[in-house]
């Protein structure tokens, strides 16, 4: 069976009057296989919308090739178009329409049924606004409407374009639970977002992104550990003797405030076994390498989302 | 939390090209008839122009000219009421702030043989009018001395024979226009105003991922649009007859396809405009920019006979005055289809060339 998405050396290269040449994908290779949770991570304007359309086949790359579902996406086809869905970066809309008639007219237009929109629209939770114009409802559940719509067809391949971006903590988590449940079903996502553990919590595979390339791809926890970063493990002053910390630290990096002593170590059990014997787990805190540092190492830059 | 894929069975094409249409149109239609600024702008202002512009000439055209009679003025007292309404006026002075206030169309002094015309110095028209009937007056006694003087000889009368069964009443003048206007404004500023909505929303982008193809969708807003012009057609003439009494002719129903025909034109700029525009208030200026000289070379306000001869010439450029020519032919003079020939000929013509500009000139990853 082809992969779900096949890439190679895309490049696109925006042509402004104002701004000049902008690459904003620069060499783009990547393959999504069915069934997996695809993430792309990386800060504004890095050219994950840009990879994503282009894909999508919204867009026609400079040069590069691009294969969805073993076919191209362009021209458009309705058998490819009819297997995807799509949630955009900015939510698009008919204008006045209520969220029940917004997402009946996307089915119809995927062939679907009046009963699976009603579902789609449960599902995101907007069952109780399905009478509000979408104009009315808010950013975060204008992107839920827009999720909906993305799934109304029953799609194999799913591309969420920064799903969680306008959403509160709690609708996020709600989300994340829905992102997961698409993805059990058999059903591919590709996600691209700005958030860390949102990537360390769905994806099985994650591209790092930064000026229009792919710097790295890997599961979160490959990164993690091919990272081979010590974890931090924070403890309140006070509770330790100067050689006691020293003997603790076994040669390792430690530093000490007046407020709290942080040990970086590369076997936290035992350095933990060792601070609960003393009794000294108050303000305790364990910090392991995540994507954060993750991103820091590829790119050579702080992480600033 | 579960997506059953069981109980919904997969779609994989898509809705079929007909059935994807109706929805489209169905959700163009419904957002239409909800956008109360859309339908005012196509059903409402047309109308209330009809209300000011049928009032402004009404008052001129139909009224009879009133004249101030300063003093003794026997030559007047022949004159007939349905002709010209007589009212005294104390002196001179009287009479003349009278006619600068607009009050009345002229004043007259008669001295002996010396008849004194006063005509409006506001409206220079009615003044002329008015003078003319005075000067009837004069003529229809100077030929009854004559004839009083030397009987038997011969003296010249006119008659006036009305051509079309009358003079146009102005609403038999004023609709059409009125009408071809209305078309103009709401199929200009509707593609113009739609255009620079999807650079914004995107929607354009969203349906083109989706089974149906972006023909389909553009089809289906063509259509709607359509549509609005034919109901806005028929609202805007049943009020024209039964409020302002416009009469009607058998072929009437001829503007339906000369109205979708103008609509198709004024899409097409509306399309170029929005191509160019980037904001909403851009494209609004922009249409304005090329539906008022439109309207106003175009002879649907007022006859093309009273404009300078440069006017004239551009308004053979105006597809506004085709429609507006072949809707007086058909709804107000009666004539049949053929009689409009190169009125629809123009308009096709000018519908493709716009459309094929749009086409070329169209950046579509704009939207
Ligand atoms: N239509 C466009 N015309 C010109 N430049 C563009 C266009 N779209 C994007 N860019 C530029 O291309 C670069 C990549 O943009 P892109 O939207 O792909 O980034 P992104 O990773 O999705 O960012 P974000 O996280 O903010 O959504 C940016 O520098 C952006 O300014
Ligand atoms: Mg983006």
């Amino acid at each position: 069976m082809d992969a779900a998405i096949e890439v190679a050396d895309l490049r696109k290269t925006y042509r402004g009057r104002r701004t000049g040449e902008i690459r904003a994908v620069d060499g783009v290779s990547f393959r999504v296989e069915r069934g997996e949770f695809f993430g792309i991570l990386g800060p504004n304007g890095a050219g994950k919308t840009t990879t994503l359309e282009i894909v999508e086949g919204l867009r026609r790359p400079d040069s590069g090739t691009v294969r969805l579902l073993g076919a191209s996406p362009w021209p458009h086809s309705p058998e490819l178009t009819g297997r995807v869905g799509v949630q955009l970066q900015a939510s698009a809309f008919f204008e006045f329409l209520s969220a029940k008639e917004q997402i009946e007219t996307f089915a119809e237009l995927y062939g679907a049924t009046r009963d699976r929109a009603a579902e789609m629209l449960e599902l995101v939770g907007l069952a109780e606004h399905a009478n509000v114009r979408c104009e009315k409802l808010s950013g975060g559940q204008q992107q839920r409407l827009s999720i909906a719509c993305a799934l109304v067809g029953d799609p194999e391949l799913v591309f969420l374009d920064e799903p969680t971006a306008a959403l509160d903590p709690q609708a996020r988590r709600n989300l994340w639970d829905l992102m997961r449940a698409i993805n059990a079903e058999g059903r591919t996502v590709v996600l691209t977002t700005h958030y860390m553990e949102e990537a360390e919590a769905l994806c099985d595979r994650v591209a790092i992104m930064d000026a229009g390339r792919i710097k790295a791809v890997d599961s979160p926890a490959g990164f993690v550990k091919g990272l081979d970063a010590p974890t931090r493990v924070t403890v309140a002053a006070g509770q330790l003797t100067d050689e006691r910390v020293k003997e603790l630290a076994a040669g390792e990096a430690v530093t000490a405030d007046g407020a709290a002593v942080v040990f970086e170590t590369r076997d936290p059990r035992k350095l933990l076994t060792a601070l609960a014997s003393d009794g000294a787990l108050e303000g305790l805190a364990v910090r392991t390498a995540n994507l954060e540092d993750v991103f820091l190492h590829v790119t050579g830059r702080e992480w600033r989302a | 939390m579960s997506l059953d894929t069981e109980t919904t069975p997969r779609a994989r094409v898509g809705a079929p090209r007909g059935k994807a249409f109706l929805s489209l149109f169905k959700a163009l239609g419904r957002g239409w008839l909800r956008d109360r600024s859309q339908v005012f702008f196509t059903i409402l202002l047309p109308l209330m122009f009809m209300v000011l512009l049928s009032s402004v000439f009404g008052s001129t055209g139909g009224s009879t000219p009133r004249v101030l009679a300063v003093g003794e003025v026997p030559v007047l007292e022949g004159a007939d009421p349905d002709d010209v309404a007589v009212a005294a006026a104390a002196d001179l002075d009287e009479a003349l702030a009278l006619l600068r206030e607009g009050e009345a169309d002229a004043a007259v002094v008669q001295d002996g043989e010396r008849v004194l015309i006063y005509p409006s110095p506001t409206s220079s028209t009615s003044g002329a009018i008015a003078a003319g009937e005075i000067s009837a007056l004069v003529d229809d006694v100077n030929v009854e001395v004559l004839s009083a003087a030397a009987p038997g000889e011969p003296v010249l009368t006119a008659e006036v024979e009305e051509a079309d069964g009358g003079a146009l009443r102005p609403i038999q003048y004023l609709a059409p226009g009125i009408l071809a206007w209305g078309i103009a404004i709401s199929g200009v500023f509707g593609a113009a105003g739609t255009i620079v909505d999807w650079k914004r929303d995107k929607l354009l982008r969203r349906l083109r991922l989706t089974p149906a193809s972006v023909s389909t969708f553009l089809g289906a807003k063509v259509s709607v649009n359509l549509v609005v012009a034919l109901g806005q057609t028929a609202v805007f003439l049943a009020v024209a007859a039964l409020v302002f009494g416009l009469e009607l002719s058998a072929w009437t129903w001829f503007a339906a396809p000369l109205v979708l025909l103008g609509t198709l034109a004024f899409l097409a700029i509306g399309v170029v405009i929005g191509g160019i525009a980037q904001t909403g208030p851009g494209a609004a200026g922009l249409s304005n920019l090329v539906t008022m000289p439109m309207a106003f070379v175009s002879g649907a306000f007022w006859p093309l006979a009273l404009s300078p001869e440069w006017v004239q010439w551009l308004s053979y450029l105006s597809p506004m005055r085709y429609l507006n020519e072949a809707l007086q032919a058909v709804v107000v003079y009666g004539e049949p289809p053929g009689a409009v020939l190169p009125q629809i000929g123009f308009l096709a013509v000018f519908a493709a060339v716009v459309a094929a500009v749009s086409w070329k000139t169209f950046r579509f990853d704009e939207l």
